[in-house]
């Protein structure tokens, strides 16, 4: 059993949510403004990197109960879907369209398909970096 | 209606695969539906086809190339259709009783129903690439036929062989269509016939075609797989010797030849290849003591005659072609199907096992003998009809046919002998044998169903013989078809004349040689080439094995410095080679740095320094990533946040990730290198270096056209209704590039996790991991 730090244990909880959102934020704001979701999920990663050098590798797969094969799967079907979709409806793949809406509270909303396409990469880069932590930072192959 | 015959099959094939278990023995009867249809569809449209026309179907494949597939049904495809469709449905019902309830047959059906669908394409495809691709369709399809019993080794080493050869001829041909298509400008094989290429770059095509052609249809030197295509279950033999698989080729060749036989390389090439396919697979029938194997030895000989008929390419022998090849057809499935049920009642196909005869089996041996008497060209059945068309073409002709018509006859005394040889097999198996033993009366009988398809093909040879008008005028149209000029005019009796004076000379001169069977035995026994063509095919696949396992150990030794080394000094070498051919050097770039960039500068090359001369990895790692945020913050101060934030959260997880790497290996670097060693180092380093410097000055200098990021801005909001342009390139504008990358990253995680795995022991897997691919691979 590792010892365990009870401040670095604390700061990480609270910075891994405040990661998470930024993460999050940066997918979503990425079209019109610095972001995307490739640095989303750079940011999500991060977060989990720190959790795992807080807690180690229990600490981040009990956090993500969802295996990280799964993230990979659903980012490469997003992202490939919302590139495909448009075919069925007769444009060429990754044709744009957009929405806007205005909502309560938000104000002027305004959606793309990019967005989805984005979110594919955000989940993708997040599944791959649970999958090196998964094959690499197992306990068994610490020094 | 031409599509949906073709795709009648592989609906059938889909029907019997999905219904298998409902089915049982039904699966031949629902096999059956869709070469039966084509046998309605034929007869209904004879009429027309018979008046010359040809039946056309065109569905469009890729328009803005070009590519279409092509369909079209004329009288010699209509030949070739009663061979694939006719034959194929007495097929299916002697595979009703051979299979019986045999758990294999649901396989069988469906396979072979695939198989003749593709064959069916190959005669009635009118364009190359499609040709070539049902082509391929019956390789792939007779190679699981013959691998059909998979338990057993020697099928599956058999089909592997077939697949291999008539693979690799197929490759070989679909590079001279290719050449072909392009010369002649059309696909379209019924426009390339009519007005063929010449010059060398045909000739080339045309050889490479007829490679595929030789080894598909068995022709010596690639004649070593159909023996031992004979472990496949015996109606597939029978319908892959006499009707389908090696007649494509013999097909292909006599689409090709009225066009191209004049050109060149072609007649020398095909008749020899053809001659000599003819005579050493007739020597070679009169060894095997294995009934089946003596037929297949047969064919590959009767294969020969074809192709000389066929590759000829003058009228009378196209027409004596057409001919040959359905009353091959005919006798030859009759032939294999009478072996199939001796198998199958008596366990055994030997002839030094074979055992007496007796009651019950009067009609299958009649059906062989008559058979057999129509492969050895006897009055009055249609292998006797066939052969004398093919006499009479060539016995008028120039000094050169003389040769090829004595090759023919020598060819001929050899199909007699060995049809002979199978004859006494069925009556007197002691005379043909090497060994006289007492043999008891066989015990089963075949019901008369299971040898009805074999009365009826030796009752077509018999009809076809004595009147030849049936099939003279199926005959005629087809010759035609092919050439213009052709006529053929069937008859049983011509009169004296000198082709029946070479017949019966044949038939007397194959009878003594059948009489002489013993000291000839002797004298072949002697005389038997060091090496079989099998013998060679396995040596290739030897060393072909042994050559990649050594190439293997040269080009991937295992060591990461030298792989490391091998992908830069490309990187960096064949660029450079590029960089100093043309005028590269356009002047320092113009514009200098700023300020900011000095301190920014600075930290880069310490960095990039300090990490080669750290001692520890740690510290290298540490140092590496000083250099990466360096980098990021250069990307700031230019006014690029989207690059800045990328390169930051990189950099970040580059350095964690890393490190998990890094305790698994040694805390300081190994530093026993030998001086040269270090050397060789130092000049890769030094080689990367001065590339990277050259590349950056040269591309800085070198814009010729507008930068094309200028278009990229004014289209980001109007078409990807972003204002981030990075983003927007990277979700539209070049979103396709995005979506390969982002399958290499996932493909990239299965790979470090496989490669983790790999250096674990099983003991030491932790449980959590059970669900990830690595151990699905692994069959855990």
């Amino acid at each position: 059993m590792r010892l365990r730090s009870l401040i670095l244990d604390t700061t990480v909880h609270l910075v891994f949510d405040v990661a998470l959102v930024l993460s999050v934020y940066l997918l979503f704001a990425g079209h019109n403004q610095p972001g995307g979701g490739f640095v989303g999920g750079l940011v999500a990663a991060a977060a989990i990197s720190l959790r795992y050098i807080a807690g180690g590798l229990d600490d981040i797969l009990v956090v993500g109960r969802v295996r990280p094969w799964t993230f990979l799967s659903a980012g490469l079907a997003l992202a490939a879907g919302s590139a495909l979709w448009p075919l069925a409806a007769g444009g060429p793949p990754l044709d744009q369209r957009a929405a806007e809406w205005s909502a309560p509270l938000l104000g002027e909303v305004k959606f793309t398909t990019a967005t989805v396409f984005d979110t594919g990469v955000y989940l993708i880069v997040v599944g791959l970096v649970l999958m090196i932590f998964e094959g690499l930072g197992g306990e068994e192959g610490r020094a | 209606m031409l599509f949906a015959l073709v795709l009648g099959h592989a609906a059938g094939a889909v029907g019997v695969f999905g219904a298998a278990r409902h089915l049982r023995r039904g699966v031949w009867l629902v096999g059956a539906v869709a070469p039966l249809t084509v046998v309605v569809w034929l007869v209904a449209n004879a009429g027309r086809i018979a008046d010359g026309q040809a039946i056309t179907a065109r569905v469009e494949w890729v328009a803005a190339l070009g590519l279409a597939v092509d369909l079209r049904v004329d009288a010699f495809a209509a030949l070739m259709i009663v061979l694939v469709s006719g034959i194929g449905v007495l097929v299916y019902a002697y595979a009703w009783h051979y299979f019986g309830t045999s758990p294999k047959a649901a396989r069988a059906a469906g396979l072979l129903t695939l198989f003749a669908g593709a064959m069916l394409g190959v005669v009635v495809a009118d364009n190359l690439l499609a040709l070539y691709l049902f082509w391929e369709l019956t390789s792939v399809t007779s190679y699981l036929l013959i691998g059909l019993d998979d338990a057993e080794a020697e099928s599956r080493s058999a089909a592997q062989h077939a697949l291999l050869v008539t693979g690799l001829g197929g490759l070989v041909m679909l590079a001279g269509l290719v050449l072909l298509g392009q010369q002649a400008g059309t696909y379209r094989i019924s426009e390339l016939v009519a007005g063929p290429p010449s010059g060398m770059l045909t000739s080339v095509a045309l050889v490479l075609v007829l490679v595929g052609a030789f080894t598909k249809s068995a022709q010596y030197p690639f004649h070593s797989w159909l023996p031992g295509a004979m472990v496949a279950p015996t109606p597939i033999s029978a319908y892959l010797h006499s009707a389908a698989m090696v007649k494509a080729g013999v097909y292909l060749i006599a689409r090709l030849a009225p066009a191209f036989a004049d050109a060149g390389v072609w007649r020398p090439l095909v008749v020899t290849v053809g001659l000599v396919t003819m005579l050493a697979g007739g020597l070679r029938a009169l060894r095997p003591f294995d009934l089946k194997q003596l037929l297949a030895f047969g064919t590959i000989s009767q294969l020969g005659f074809l192709v000389v008929l066929f590759g000829i390419g003058r009228p009378a022998a196209t027409a004596a072609g057409c001919a040959v090849i359905l009353a091959h057809g005919i006798f030859k499935a009759a032939l294999f199907m009478v072996v199939g049920i001796i198998d199958h009642e008596t366990h055994t196909r030997h002839i030094r096992l074979l055992p007496t005869l007796g009651p019950g089996w009067g009609p299958t041996r009649l059906a062989g003998l008559i058979s057999a008497a129509s492969m050895a060209a006897i009055p009055p059945l249609a292998g006797f009809v066939a052969k004398e068309q093919a006499y009479g073409a060539l016995v008028d002709g120039s000094a050169s046919d003389r040769v090829v018509l004595a090759g023919l006859v020598a060819g001929s005394v050899l199909t007699v002998t060995y049809s002979a040889r199978f004859a006494c097999a069925l009556v007197r198996p002691n005379l043909v044998s090497d060994v006289v033993v007492d043999r008891p009366q066989a015990h089963d009988w075949p019901t008369r169903g299971f040898v009805a398809p074999a009365v009826v093909l030796a009752g077509a040879s018999l009809l076809l013989g004595v009147a030849p008008m049936l099939w003279s005028g199926l005959i005629d149209h087809a010759a035609q078809a092919l050439d213009p000029r052709a006529h053929a005019h069937l008859e049983l009796w011509h009169g004296v004349s000198r082709p029946l004076l070479l017949s019966l000379a044949t038939l007397a001169a194959g009878l003594a040689l059948f009489a002489a069977r013993r000291p000839v035995a002797a004298v072949q026994a002697r005389l038997a080439p060091p090496l079989s063509g099998l013998q060679v095919y396995d040596a290739a696949v030897r060393g072909l094995l042994r050559g990649a396992a050594r190439l293997t150990g040269v080009v991937q030794p295992g060591s990461l410095p030298v792989y490391v080394g091998v992908i830069l000094v490309t990187a960096a070498a064949a660029p450079t080679v590029a960089l100093l051919a043309g005028d590269w050097w356009s002047g320092w770039p113009g514009s200098p740095g700023r300020a900011a960039h000095v301190p920014i500068a600075i930290l880069l090359v310490v960095g990039a320094v300090a990490t080669t001369l750290a001692r520890r990895r740690f510290v290298a790692v540490v140092l590496l990533g000083v250099v990466g945020y360096a980098m990021s913050v250069l990307f700031v101060v230019q006014g690029a946040p989207d690059l800045a934030l990328t390169q930051f959260g990189v950099e970040t997880l580059f350095v964690v990730v890393f490190l998990l790497v890094l305790r698994k290996l040694p805390d300081r670097f190994d530093r026993s290198d030998t001086r040269p060693g270090q050397a060789l180092r130092l000049g890769v380093a030094a080689l990367v270096g001065a590339f990277a410097v050259t590349m950056a000055l040269a591309t800085s200098g070198s814009r010729t056209a507008e930068p094309v990021s200028r278009q990229m801005s004014e289209l980001a909001y109007p078409q990807g209704h972003g204002r981030n342009v990075v983003n927007v390139i990277l979700v539209d504008i070049r979103g396709l590039d995005t979506l390969g990358e982002i399958t290499v990253l996932v493909a990239a995680a299965l790979g470090i996790v496989a490669l983790a795995r790999a250096g674990m022991s099983p003991r030491r897997r932790p449980d959590r991991g059970s669900e990830t691919v690595a151990d699905e691979r692994a069959g855990r």
